[in-house]
């Protein structure tokens, strides 16, 4: 078994966990601390990526060219990553800027199955001579099938590697082990696997995906990041060290990282609440937590429920406007009128 | 009387769509319909309805030009800007129903009369559409609106293949067009394409950042304008709001198609074909069968 590149997601998913509130100290001291530590990659961003701050999303305290800045000037060795998703960021307004402060990494992510809406943006990068990578995020709604077929099509668009995201947090070892071997037998480049924790198996989903035939990890130290979080990187790296793979990270540094700048961050633990663990069994985005319990409270209607009915119309990532249409569903169905709300608050 | 003959350049989930709004049309008839694979379904469906069909995309029209006055073009952005060209030569009006942003940007709604003199008329994106007639109305009622954002779903059977490779011009055009139109600056487009079975209707979020919104006003001025869209798209709907929360005014808008070649789920086809036909038929009105008569 061999040491998957890090990917490190603490300053991008973990935008989730702050609303967008990310600052700019925040940004600076993060990558001071981990640059050089052994992380292939920092990736840096508002947590739907490049030019996705807005209301339908969160609006991002801090303009994406300035936490670039702060964290190019930071980071010496390790590489700086940005996330885009297109429909959210385009070329003109968010890769051309990135490309200008410097960004070294571009991840481009899509829904499972939607991966021909890449191949613009893959291509303009591969053009560009810069290092990309492909994301299908919510990897859990195809079929294995479907998503090789996917997978081959970014492989094909010259990615250096796929990986998958499992946005909502919803799988189990033998699934994750099923679909990473399945494509790390038939793509020339990386497999990638993203966890989320909300069913306590982001470090064991991850470790499967490894023995699999992972080449790249992508997680957050302390797990910090949206609903139960991620894949805690500086655990993952300590258990690799258990079963006697070098990694070539420097473990301390990652728990000094942690224990100050991301405890510093965190506005509460990141654990497994019962909205998190509905929410992966529900298969949905764990980005969707804030809103939901915002809508759940204003419409007077059970949180679980939103979950359980955003699951059932098979809502994808960045479909946040549809949290209030089902609460105002369900609230219905409980015989009241949407006038009788005072919708004063959502964000 | 005597129709406007049209062309429909792209077989493909618009082009087909539209050929079918034209064949409904009093006014309009189809004199080619012509794209590049002679075996696409909406070719086969057209030759077997009769209509002159060719597979040489816009050679067809070279070397026929008297098939049409008016040419719909249903390709794609970067095809559209060499076919621009061309057509301009043959003196042909061109509705672009691509985001290639040659031509004068046109939502029927705002701005028909004024798009009636350039030759190249273009559609923007369907998310457009949809949406900036109803910003439109919002900032006429406030003009110092600060900001404004749309968020545009769409079922994943209904995005064909060019519209997936023309995602990033269909996100950046559809965000100029939403400041052009409006006069906001401040601007945020974002398209999301669904796969879910069975597919959701399309689906329009609008945001507009305003201070102290004047709630009756603004929903007079939005309900005034879905009224007056739903006459030539019929399946527009409001299906909520607009409301307030924390000066910041919320719309939501789906879109039902008429189900002509894609099933209902389908509005996004329907909101920019119907604005197409639309325009054609204007100004066969009134520059064709005007000038002659």
């Amino acid at each position: 078994m061999k040491s998957p590149l890090f990917f490190d997601s603490t300053l991008r998913d973990g935008s989730h966990a702050l609303n967008h509130q990310m600052t700019v100290e925040d940004i600076r001291d993060y990558c001071r601390l981990v640059d050089d530590a052994g992380f292939y990659t920092v990736m840096v961003g508002h947590g739907n990526g490049l030019g996705a701050s807005s209301l339908q999303v969160g609006l991002s305290k801090v303009p994406d060219g300035d936490m670039l800045a702060a964290a190019r000037e930071n980071l010496k060795k390790t590489k700086l990553g940005v996330l885009l998703i297109p429909g959210f960021g385009t070329i003109k307004d968010d890769l051309i800027p990135a490309m200008d402060c410097g960004v070294d990494l571009f991840c481009v992510a899509i829904h499972c199955t939607e991966a021909d809406v890449t191949r613009q943006h893959i291509e303009f990068l591969r053009k560009k001579e810069k290092e990309v990578y492909g994301i299908l995020m919510m990897y859990h709604m195809t079929s294995r099938e479907r998503l090789l077929e996917e997978a081959l099509k970014m492989q094909s668009y010259g990615v250096l590697g796929v990986i998958l995201m499992d946005s909502a947090g919803t799988s189990v070892p033998d699934m994750v082990r099923d679909r990473t071997a399945l494509l790390s037998g038939k793509l020339q480049v990386r497999v990638g696997f993203h966890a989320h924790n909300n069913l306590d198996l982001a470090i064991a989903n991850s470790l499967a995906a490894i023995e699999a035939g992972a080449g790249i990890i992508d997680g957050t130290l302390h797990g910090f990041g949206a609903g139960a979080g991620n894949c805690q990187l500086e655990v993952l790296a300590g258990v690799l060290a258990k079963v006697g793979v070098p990694t070539g990270i420097d473990l301390y540094r990652l728990m000094d990282a942690s224990d100050t700048v991301v405890a510093r961050m965190m506005k509460r633990p990141q654990g497994i609440d019962s909205l998190s663990l509905i929410s992966g069994l529900a298969g949905v985005f764990s980005g969707f937590a804030t809103q939901v319990k915002k809508a759940a409270e204003r419409f007077h209607v059970d949180p679980r429920d939103i979950f359980m009915e955003l699951g059932r119309r098979k809502m994808v990532a960045g479909q946040e406007d549809f949290i209030v249409d089902v609460a105002m569903y369900l609230a219905s169905k409980k015989g009241l009128k949407e006038e009788s709300y005072d919708i004063e608050s959502l964000l | 009387m005597k129709k406007a003959r049209v062309a429909i350049i792209g077989t493909g989930n618009i082009g087909t769509d539209l050929l079918m709004k034209v064949q409904r049309s009093d006014i309009l008839s189809c004199g080619m319909f012509t794209g590049r694979n002679s075996e696409s379904p909406g070719l086969v469906r057209a030759r077997n309805l009769g209509i002159p069909v060719s597979s040489e995309s816009v050679k067809a029209i070279q070397d026929n030009p008297d098939c049409c006055d008016i040419v719909f073009d249903a390709t794609s952005a970067e095809t559209h800007i060499l076919h621009a060209t061309i057509l301009r030569r043959l003196g042909k009006f061109v509705v672009d129903l691509t985001p290639s942003r040659v031509g004068k940007m046109c939502v029927p709604e705002i701005n028909l009369e004024e798009c009636l003199d350039v030759d190249n008329v273009n559609l923007i994106t369907c998310g457009g559409q949809a949406t900036i007639p109803l910003l439109h109305a919002i900032v006429t009622v406030h003009p110092e609106t600060e900001y404004v954002e749309v968020v545009a779903s769409i079922s994943s059977r209904s995005a064909g293949p060019g519209t997936r490779a023309n995602i990033d011009e269909f996100t950046q055009t559809t965000r100029t067009a939403v400041s052009l139109f409006t006069g906001v600056k401040k601007a945020k487009v974002i398209i999301i394409l669904n796969p879910a079975e069975p597919p959701v209707l399309m689906h329009n979020t609008i945001y507009a950042k305003i201070r102290t919104p004047r709630l009756e006003s603004i929903r007079t001025a939005v309900a005034g304008m879905a009224e007056r869209i739903r006459r030539y798209v019929p399946g527009y709907q409001i299906t909520l709001g607009p409301v307030v929360e924390n000066d910041r005014v919320t719309t939501m808008v789906e879109v039902i198609g008429r189900g002509d070649f894609l099933p209902k789920y389908s509005g996004n086809l329907d909101i920019i074909t119907c604005a197409a036909v639309k325009v054609a038929e204007e100004y066969a009105t009134r520059k064709i069968m005007g000038s002659r008569a």
